[in-house]
């Protein structure tokens, strides 16, 4: 074989091979955790369940996974290859004293542009399909939902229910029921940021922002903390989440509509 | 040495030299401020100060002059100065008053940051500036968009001299399809720094206008709005990330192409799929720092796309990284060393950024340690590695002398271990929670021994920094006379004397049909 043509052929391969591998890991990981989640993809994933409400905090892990071992495929890869090209054409004594590398004909040239690009790409696509299916779980709130205003100002949250009940630093909640926080600000930046259901965004003066969550599990507390720089003592800035069970909840709530709840 | 003869140089060559020591001052003052903090971090509650307000100051000075004092100018500045005129065959660059102008309004810029530490209520407003807390803060804003102000217009003009040096001063015979990557690369930063600066210059310039001439720009009482400024900010600032990035790649090239005596893989590929791609994309990707801003959705899903397609351009110039190793004759100095430490870590940093690109990831992890870990992953490490590489490369023809081999290799491996320890904890902290821009973090008492791990990885760090830089000021003192051309490259800046004279060439150089700067064994 001519040796344009070999290295021609050999770029090309390269490159299906690394291609391959990836689509492979991507296959494999969600067959995996097909299992587990008794889907096939992120989308059947989150749909599971017809009719109940699921919300995005169990897509965030999936697509996480999916999405570190896809990188993490590529990266040992590109690692493999680097230090099998380090140590194979190291100098040795008596070996060659400069390189040999290839002068690329017009066809090899433009494959090794073409055909990166398009795994590239490839790869890109997959990624940014799940990361758009599940924003979109992450922006459409369920309609049967607690709906609570948060005004968040230097250095508290506060919040009121529809019923007019206040709290500062605590969300009561109860367990099984979405909640909306519809989001302001007094003074500067801040960042409502529930790591436990891995969610946040920012509030400001002058626009409404907003975010969902599921609180699971009646009994349990969920740090919330400010995510965004907002002043001198924004690393004091934090609350928690308290989820009650719906009857708990009911008789906070019918107990305190329109009086004002302070705590720290 | 005479004093006066620096103060008023033009000669491209000493105004490298000062921007050189001017970044490396710059690092040193911003890495103690890193260690200020890593120490106030090692444990719960207040350890070094008990005021959070110093801690913000300190983050403040460390993030603005990591970037805008140490990066920036010594990729552009220094790098940009000595090497491009040496490369491209040039007496010096197209104006080298303008040029000395440059230096100096740069040191004028690393003044102002450095009174920081002087005024009575210094900034705190990191080195993003966001308002409303901008606006509002006793701390001396006005400081801040100065700071930029000077700096940003110290690397613009720097930019206008380089293009115009690159299109008319190249040797005889020099067609663009010789010209080094690095001077692609730089070429390349240039245009983005041209376009781009002037819109942070707008952003900080309304902020102190907001402050102190009682304009609203920002202010939504009165008709302003808060998000506007963000997007201005990092219109310019996603950019400044391949301001740093460009540059450092292009060291890289030149210094795997001469340890590896090879020639570029795929030199085209590189330099318009690769160097191009990015001017091309840099500046449709900026709301991947506002996805949790409150911006309209399809914006943040457009750009997590764009964002994602970054990843074409960046892949195609590590191809042509790794490919030059291909079939070379490879040797590990310590300039080498650095370049292929490189080659792993900003694996770390660029892979771990794809999360960062997906807008429904980036719900959780945005504002974390994931995040802060990540870019340094890509600026401290990738970026401060290839600088010291680059130092290390071109220290024996800026001094004629050569650093010490051993030492070099010891800071380095400390170094390496110190980085992967500080910032790959980082990373892990921040995807379980971990906010960023803590003084404290008492609610998060958990990460405690994670803090302190990540204190003792600093201090490491600290430790590998200092033996290179002690290398270089030894070195440069009494190492060994290294010769025109220790390392055997073909590049044009080696065919000149050790320290090259004014004016680089006794006769201007010019180039051969078959010549390129990576032109080694041809067959
Ligand atoms: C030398 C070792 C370094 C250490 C130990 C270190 C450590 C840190 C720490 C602890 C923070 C604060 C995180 C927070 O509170 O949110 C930080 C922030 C930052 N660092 Fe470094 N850093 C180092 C080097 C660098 C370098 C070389 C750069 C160069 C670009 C850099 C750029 C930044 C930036 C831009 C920020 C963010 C500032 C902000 O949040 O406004 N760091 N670093
Ligand atoms: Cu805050
Ligand atoms: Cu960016």
């Amino acid at each position: 074989m001519n040796r344009k043509l070999k290295h021609w052929a050999g770029s090309a391969l390269i490159a299906l091979l690394s291609g391959g591998v990836i689509a492979a890991a991507a296959a494999a990981q969600s067959s995996e955790a097909v299992s587990e989640a008794g889907g096939k993809s992120l989308v059947q994933y989150l749909q599971k369940g017809e009719g109940r409400i699921t919300d995005p905090a169990p897509g965030w892990d999936y697509l996480w996974t999916e999405v570190i071992i896809d990188i993490t495929v590529i990266g040992i890869l590109f690692a493999l290859m680097t230090a099998y090209f380090i140590w194979r054409y190291r100098r040795v004594p008596g070996g060659p004293t400069v390189g040999s590398g290839p002068t690329l004909s017009t066809a090899a040239a433009v494959g090794w542009v073409v055909i990166p690009t398009f795994v590239f790409m490839a790869d890109d696509f997959f990624i940014a399909a799940n990361g758009w299916v599940l924003w979109n779980k992450y922006r459409d709130v369920p309609a049967e939902r607690l709906e609570v205003q948060l005004e968040s100002g230097m250095y508290s949250w506060d919040y009121t229910y529809p019923n007019g009940a206040r709290t500062q630093n605590e969300l009561i909640v109860p367990a099984g029921k979405p909640v909306l926080l519809r989001m302001t600000s007094r003074d500067t930046l801040h960042s409502h940021f529930i790591p436990d259901f891995r969610v946040k965004e920012d509030s400001m003066p002058g626009r409404v922002t907003y975010l969902w969550f599921l609180p699971r599990e009646a009994g349990k507390e969920h740090v919330i903390t400010c995510a965004e720089y907002c002043g001198v003592m924004h690393s004091y800035m934090a609350g928690r989440v308290i989820v009650k069970t719906p009857e708990e909840f009911k008789a906070w709530y019918d107990a305190t509509g329109d009086s004002t709840r302070k705590s720290s | 040495m005479n004093l006066k003869e620096w103060i008023f140089t033009t000669d491209h060559k000493r105004v490298g030299v000062l921007y050189l020591i001017g970044s490396i001052a710059a690092f040193i003052v911003a890495g103690v401020m890193a260690l200020l903090m890593r120490l106030e971090l090692s444990a719960v509650g207040p350890t070094i100060t008990s005021n959070p307000t110093s801690y913000n100051v300190w983050l403040y000075a460390h993030g603005a002059v990591m970037i805008l004092g140490f990066q920036i100018p010594a990729l552009t500045g220094f790098f940009a100065n000595y090497c491009i005129p040496l490369m491209i065959g040039a007496k010096d660059v197209a104006f080298p008053r303008v040029n000395a102008l440059s230096v100096w309004l740069f040191y004028v810029g690393i003044v102002l940051a450095l009174l920081t530490f002087f005024v009575p209520d210094p900034p705190d407003v990191m080195w993003t500036g966001y308002p409303p807390y901008s606006t509002i803060t006793t701390g001396n804003t006005a400081l801040y968009t100065f700071t930029v102000l000077i700096l940003g217009f110290a690397s613009i003009i720097g930019g206008v001299n380089f293009l115009t040096t690159i299109a008319y001063m190249r040797a005889p015979g020099l067609t663009w399809n010789k010209l080094n990557i690095f001077v692609w690369c730089t070429l390349a930063a240039f245009v983005l720094q041209l376009i781009f600066v002037p819109v942070l210059g707008t952003a900080v310039t309304l902020i102190s206008m907001d402050k102190y001439l009682g304009t609203h720009f920002f202010d939504p009482t009165r008709g302003g709005d808060v998000l506007t400024y963000q997007n201005l900010f990092w219109f310019y600032s996603h950019p400044a990330v391949y301001v740093i990035f460009l540059p450092f790649f292009g060291v890289l090239f030149e210094i795997v192409a001469t340890f590896a005596k090879n020639r570029v893989f795929n030199y085209k590929a590189v330099v318009f799929g690769g160097i191009g791609g990015i001017v091309l994309l840099a500046g449709e990707v900026w709301v991947h720092h506002l996805y949790v801003s409150g911006m309209v959705d399809w914006i943040r899903v457009g750009q997590m796309v764009t964002t994602l397609l970054i990843s074409v351009p960046v892949g195609l110039m590590l191809i042509g990284l790794v490919g030059t190793l291909y079939k070379g004759s490879i040797t590990f100095e310590t300039p080498m060393l650095y370049a292929l430490g490189v080659l792993f870590l900003f694996l770390i940093g660029g892979l771990t950024g794809i999360p960062l690109a997906v807008t429904s990831l980036t719900l959780h992890l945005s504002d974390t340690y994931y995040v802060v870990g990540h870019f340094h992953y890509v600026m401290a490490v990738a970026g401060t590695f290839s600088i010291f590489a680059g130092v290390y490369y071109w220290f024996p023809k800026m001094t004629g002398r050569m650093y010490n081999e051993f030492w070099g290799k010891l800071g380095f491996w400390i170094t390496f271990v110190g980085t992967n320890i500080v910032f790959w904890t980082m990373m892990d902290i921040g995807v379980k929670g971990m906010p960023r821009r803590y003084y404290d973090y008492a609610h998060f008492a958990q990460f405690e021994p994670a803090h302190k791990l990540m204190t003792i990885g600093a201090v490491i760090l600290g430790v590998g920094f200092a033996i290179a830089l002690l290398n270089w000021i030894i070195g440069a003192i009494k190492g060994k006379p290294a010769g025109n051309n220790p390392w055997g490259s073909m590049s044009l800046e080696w065919t000149t004397v050790s320290p090259p004279p004014h004016g680089n060439w006794p006769s201007p150089p010019s180039v051969s049909e078959e010549w390129t700067p990576y032109a080694y064994g041809r067959r």
